[in-house]
């Protein structure tokens, strides 16, 4: 039955349409802007005549950056940080929530607790930092001060992540693990051929946000890393923002495109990567806010 | 088992005193048979506890050592001694941050009360956002249509937070006369809307602190709002469509079934995300504000995160002065998320750790 459709439901959807409409394009315009301004020539950016397309196409901004070595240089870094960060933050949240969601674990509640508290509590930026410089000679020791691994291995692991992955472990039904010990699995058996291809999509989604924050990671990464070929991408992005500001250097730019040119390439350079593979991410982002670790 | 105490002691009528059960040694027997049996499981299973390690370890490491450097609160500063040598100060730090006497204690102040403020205008501004935008995402039956909006609108939140603060910083930036640059597009458009003048314009809005509130509330709102909406939306697209045809039975319009049956049917999520935002409502994230401030802006942008780090990791520090104020901060943070949490089991059976 075909339901006339009453005024204000009409109204309502209408109102939806056009409000959704003016959200997603300011959603989208700081994006688009940021491309025209890229690839627009000098004078059109420095007189402000880009509005949304761009104005006297050049592609030189693009081609410097690509001719940057140091701009490769932190774009490898970050992909070194992002997998290996990833690697390490996922092997043992993996292993640890699958011990924490077996309840015949003794001290069960306290180990838990110790994973919680984190949460409630930080001790802040400063304590971290001096936590840092104190415990400087074991990573001198090791040999990797002043090197991307140390920023794959500091601060890590979120709390939230290992609680999310324990909450999927727990939803495993125990017989199911019964019988594969029968069958004579051992505990790694039963957890790299049994839980984890049952929990394949909490797995992906928490993969997903140690990968996010490793790759968005900016001020940990500014403070342990003084040489500049260890940057990360997104240490570069500002330092270059900071250098493009001084108007004492700008005073002596004679290039055929604008400084800010440079950083809007830069920009679009830096999130072409995540507009590749969002569409193929994104539910699995969806599933787990919906997820959000509202359990018990 | 519980040993109750007559079990455990006999009245002996011959000496008139208490003595033990005799059956009481063979239930220490059991008692301690029992902890070697649960030594054994354990031992059994000591590969799941191997597992454990590494990631307490991380944990130990990253996050609970950062505390023991916390004392730094109380201890009279010496970079050249390990915090547990330093000689102890009390309070002084804590009692000067209060004070309001000196200009740092001042500027604490005002680092709380932007702390706070922040937060709150979150609270007032970007909270009721997405229940909104799922509201209306529930109106578009198109599939396609709806998830195009859904891909747009979740796409700020995936760019860095770098990414994000340079594109803002510009977008207002100043302009210069100088070396010819004009304005930031989105302060050339306020101009022409006669929202600023044309001197803020020029000025660049994130050197006046008049902006700063406003700047981050917005691109807040412009990067979470879409993907904040997903749980909402989630909550609402579950309500049962007999729910709306009895409504429509009954006679109600669109306003009468929003608020009878999409309003209750939601109202226990955007009641645990409330909770859940206050209880967070002093963990301003540091890097955002670090990013777009600037001495210009203190006034209005400085937090306390921003404030410890500029006085502990900055030239000339003061750690124990960072890390009260730090301390404050997080203690405060933390009373209010166990409080929020606590609430939030009491009000809807559900908790949120």
């Amino acid at each position: 039955m075909k339901r006339r459709l009453e005024v204000s439901e009409l109204i309502f959807k209408i109102l939806s349409y056009v409000f959704l409409t003016v959200f997603a394009i300011c959603c989208l315009y700081p994006f688009l802007y940021a491309i025209s301004a890229a690839i627009s020539s000098r004078e059109a950016v420095e007189y402000g005549q880009v509005i949304l397309f761009p104005k006297g196409v050049q592609f030189h901004a693009f081609s410097e950056m690509f001719n940057n070595n140091m701009f490769w240089n932190s774009y490898t870094n970050t992909l070194f940080i992002t997998f290996y960060g990833t690697l390490w933050a996922m092997g043992f949240s993996i292993l640890g929530g699958y011990a924490l969601s077996k309840k015949r674990l003794l001290f069960r509640k306290g180990f838990n607790f110790f994973l919680v508290f984190t949460m409630w509590f930080s001790a802040g930026i400063v304590p971290q930092y001096l936590n840092y410089l104190n415990t400087k000679e074991v990573f001198d020791f090791i040999g990797i001060t002043d090197d991307k691994w140390l920023v794959v291995i500091a601060m890590g692991m979120q709390a939230m992540n290992i609680i999310l992955l324990r909450n999927a472990f727990e939803g495993v039904p125990s017989e199911i693990e019964e019988a594969a010990i029968v069958d004579g699995a051992t505990e790694m058996q039963v957890l790299g051929r049994v839980y984890l291809p049952m929990c394949k999509s909490t797995i992906a989604t928490v993969a997903l946000f140690f990968a996010i924050s490793r790759w968005n990671g900016y001020f940990w990464a500014r403070q342990m890393i003084t040489n500049s070929n260890e940057h990360p991408l997104q240490v570069f992005i500002r330092l270059k923002l900071e250098e493009l500001q001084d108007s004492e250097f700008l005073t002596g730019w004679d290039k055929p495109y604008s400084a800010d040119s440079v950083i809007y390439a830069l920009i679009v350079c830096s999130i072409i990567p995540i507009l590749v593979i969002y569409p193929f991410i994104q539910k699995y982002f969806a599933k787990g806010v919906n997820m959000g670790g509202v359990k018990e | 088992m519980k040993i109750k105490s007559d079990d455990y002691l006999v009245y002996d009528e011959a000496t008139g005193k208490y003595r033990e059960d005799a059956e009481q040694a063979v239930r220490d027997d059991v008692e301690k048979r029992h902890w070697i049996i649960v030594l054994r499981t354990v031992l059994k299973d000591w590969r799941l506890y191997l597992m454990l390690v590494p990631m307490l370890l991380v944990f130990l490491f990253w996050r609970y050592f950062p505390m023991y450097e916390l004392l730094g609160a109380f201890k009279v500063d010496d970079s050249n001694l390990d915090v547990a040598d330093q000689l102890y100060a009390g309070f002084s730090y804590f009692r000067e941050l209060f004070s309001g006497a000196t200009s740092t204690s001042l500027e604490f102040w005002r680092a709380f009360r932007n702390t706070f403020l922040l937060s709150f205008y979150g609270l007032c501004f970007g909270f009721p956002m997405p229940i909104i935008i799922a509201l209306f995402f529930n109106e578009i039956r198109s599939n396609i249509a709806r998830s195009v909006y859904q891909v747009i609108t979740y796409l700020p939140k995936f760019m860095s937070t770098v990414v994000m603060t340079t594109l803002i910083t510009m977008l207002v930036r100043q302009s210069s006369l100088t070396i010819d640059i004009e304005m930031g597009i989105i302060s050339k458009f306020l101009v022409n809307l006669g929202l600023i003048t044309e001197e803020v314009g020029h000025a660049g809005l994130l050197n006046n602190p008049g902006f700063f509130r406003g700047i981050y509330q917005i691109s807040g709102i412009w990067e979470t709002a879409g993907y904040d909406s997903i749980v909402f939306f989630a909550a609402i697209i579950a309500i049962s469509p007999t729910s709306y045809e009895a409504a429509q039975i009954d006679g109600a319009g669109k306003m009468a079934q929003m608020r009878y049956v999409v309003l209750p049917s939601i109202l226990s999520t955007v009641i645990i995300m409330l909770i859940t935002r206050i209880g967070s409502l002093l963990n301003v994230g540091y890097e955002k504000v670090l990013l777009l401030y600037n001495d210009n802006t203190y006034v209005t942008a400085d937090v306390v995160s921003t404030f410890a780090q500029r006085m502990g990791m900055g030239t000339n520090p003061s750690i124990g002065l960072a890390s009260a104020a730090e301390m404050l901060n997080n203690v405060v943070g933390m009373l209010l998320v166990i409080g929020a949490n606590t609430i939030a089991r009491k009000a809807s059976d559900v908790s949120l750790y």
